[in-house]
């Protein structure tokens, strides 16, 4: 049966696949010369954990009805979600090079089933979780036993909606369909996220009944680790909190408000791609 | 022929619903904490496995809708037309109608309108309508009575599209038996006429034929359209009231401006221009019951007969 599962992938050759993402990343944001590579470095750990080793899905058959969904909340991070779609085999790496252009289906928000494995439009923050529990939901009435895993940003829990749906998910009791993922990069689009509006992402899960499971989110084997954990059946629905760096990867973009949603000169991608490539 | 019913056109909600399950669409509805004025639950007591209610929480509700759609489902959404759109107009947008052409998501928005009543202005949404037909896959439907909003509930459920339905808190007049066929997207006549045609949706549709009375008694043949669907606009039947009777009334529980009197003038200008007379509430609201409430806004036969008159003083 082709239905590819998941692969279990070797923590090292995962990190060959991140570098390949974040080489996509910083390519197709400066080919557009817009986008948002910050918030995509720092989730490629995440993506690339989940996808390869933890996501039941088929290139082949992208609709699959009893696949898992990743659904990409935070919308803005196209760059990462298209890169890690592409290198997963969902399409071409070749359709990143249109990233953002007119004729695309590559648009700067992801526009539902536009290409394979786009499962949710987003753009406007704060609206994963919930879909994530209309869908689990008609799982449960199908009895298909998909999981939804929401990735979200620290600054997009300012939404109050993120916080209907997370207080909706223990009451539905969809703890083993519905799994969140914080990239807790600590910046959001006007500057510092403890500045611009302070949140405590793993207090405020827990309040909520959730799950919380912390983990460095640019080690590859805690992240792959954390990832199993949530997935573990539990009275309670996970959230993984990852520690992350804006910009991760990229000396200049590292930590760097200014790169949320900034493309790099033509001589800066030179150096982000020489940097990435030396894995710093 | 049985007797049309009359009762509140929110009543009819759960009996849409029901006969969509009936009819084998494989629906699920979703309220958000006031079940018992969308009548809801009353769906949910037959149906618990494919009712919810999420609590006081609108955005979740669209986005969950949105969830059930991209997974198959045929998903319903009530609550007060206030808050939905009002509360929630970007989760409608971005999670319903933007994804593939629009999600299959009805949003049926109950206590529509001034007649809310005694809630006062903060109920009483007159901006809906132009919040839902900005929307572009949007079918917008506002029924005149029970078994039309029951028609339209079934209707809207048997496309693939988004679509919304206003429904309306007060007991209103009957005016249809189970025969009637509506469509999406086709006025319904009610009255013959040839002077002036009063085209009107919802609670207003009874007005109309009230104000036709007393326009009849001073020998004026005032033609009625029922125009329940908003969009699309039967465009057919404006040209032809246009054509035949020369002169056009709008009347509406809504503003003026984005909703039944916007889209019937568009039709108007883009093919037979004629003299248009524009009835809605254009200020926010008060408590009353809701009948007060009509009469407060001048939302009566005898507003609608005099704008009969300017409009017909208005022909060339």
């Amino acid at each position: 049966m082709s239905t590819a599962l998941t692969a279990t992938v070797s923590v090292d050759e995962l990190k060959d696949i991140a570098k390949r993402v974040r080489g996509h990343i910083v390519r197709m944001v400066y080919a557009a010369q817009s986008g948002h590579p910050g918030g995509s470095l720092s989730a490629v750990e995440l993506g690339v954990s989940l996808f390869w080793n933890h996501l039941r899905c088929d290139t082949a058959n992208p609709a699959w009805p009893a696949r898992d969904r990743f659904l990409l909340s935070k919308g803005h991070a196209t760059p990462f979600y298209y890169s890690v779609l592409a290198e997963r085999g969902f399409f071409s790496t070749e359709l990143l090079a249109g990233f953002r252009q007119l004729g695309t289906p590559l648009q700067g928000h992801p526009s539902m089933n536009a290409a394979p494995g786009i499962e949710m439009s987003g753009g406007s923050l704060g609206q994963g979780l919930s879909f994530a529990i209309g869908h689990a939901l008609a799982g449960r009435m199908d009895s298909l036993d998909f999981r939804c895993f929401v990735l979200m940003g620290d600054g997009e829990l300012n939404e109050g909606q993120c916080w209907e749906a997370a207080m909706a998910v223990p009451h539905f009791g969809l703890g083993d369909r519905v799994i969140a993922m914080v990239d807790r990069n600590g910046i959001q689009n006007d500057g510092f996220a403890d500045s611009i509006m302070k949140t405590h992402p793993a207090d405020m899960f827990r309040g909520f009944g959730w799950k919380v499971i912390e983990c460095d989110g640019h080690d590859m084997a805690a992240v792959d680790q954390a990832l199993s954990e949530a997935e573990r059946p539990d009275d309670r629905p996970r959230c993984i909190v990852a520690q992350t760096v804006k910009g991760k990867g990229v000396s200049f973009m590292e930590n760097n408000p200014g790169f949320h949603g900034k493309a790099p000169t033509a001589e800066q991608l030179q150096q982000a791609l020489a940097e990435i490539e030396a894995g710093l | 022929m049985s007797e049309p019913v009359s009762a509140a056109t929110r009543e009819a909600y759960p009996a849409g619903l029901l006969q969509l399950v009936e009819d084998g669409v494989d629906v699920v509805a979703i309220d958000a904490d006031l079940s018992v004025s969308t009548m809801g639950y009353q769906f949910g007591e037959k149906h618990p496995n494919r009712w919810q209610t999420v609590g006081v929480a609108e955005q979740n509700m669209v986005g969950i809708a949105a969830g059930f759609a991209a997974a198959g489902k045929t998903a319903f959404i009530a609550s007060f037309a206030s808050f939905l759109p009002g509360r929630c107009f970007d989760q409608v947008r971005t999670s319903v109608a933007q994804p593939r052409g629009g999600l299959n998501v009805k949003l049926v928005a109950s206590h529509g309108g001034v007649t809310v009543g005694e809630d006062g202005m903060s109920a009483q949404a007159i901006e809906d309508l132009a919040l839902m037909t900005a929307l572009i896959p949007f079918d917008v439907i506002v029924p005149a009575d029970y078994e039309e909003a029951k028609q339209a509930v079934v209707a809207a459920g048997k496309t693939a599209k988004p679509a919304y339905v206003r429904t309306g808190r007060p007991k209103v007049p009957g005016l249809y038996t189970p025969e009637y066929g509506f469509e999406i997207g086709k006025a319904s006549m009610l009255r013959a006429g040839s002077d002036v045609t009063l085209i009107a949706c919802g609670v207003l549709v009874s007005v109309a034929l009230k104000a036709a009375e007393l326009l009849a008694n001073e020998s004026i043949g005032a033609r009625v359209l029922n125009m329940a669907t908003i969009k699309p606009i039967d465009r057919e039947a404006v040209i032809a009231a246009a054509r035949e009777t020369g002169a056009i009334v709008t009347a509406e529980e809504h503003q003026t401006h984005g909703g039944l009197g916007t889209a019937v003038a568009r039709v108007l200008v883009e093919t037979t221009p004629a003299p248009i007379e524009f009835v809605g509430v254009d200020r926010y609201g008060t408590s009353g019951k809701w009948d007060q409430l009509l009469d407060y806004f001048e939302l009566t036969p005898a507003r609608l007969a005099q704008a009969a008159k300017d409009a017909i003083a208005r022909k060339r």
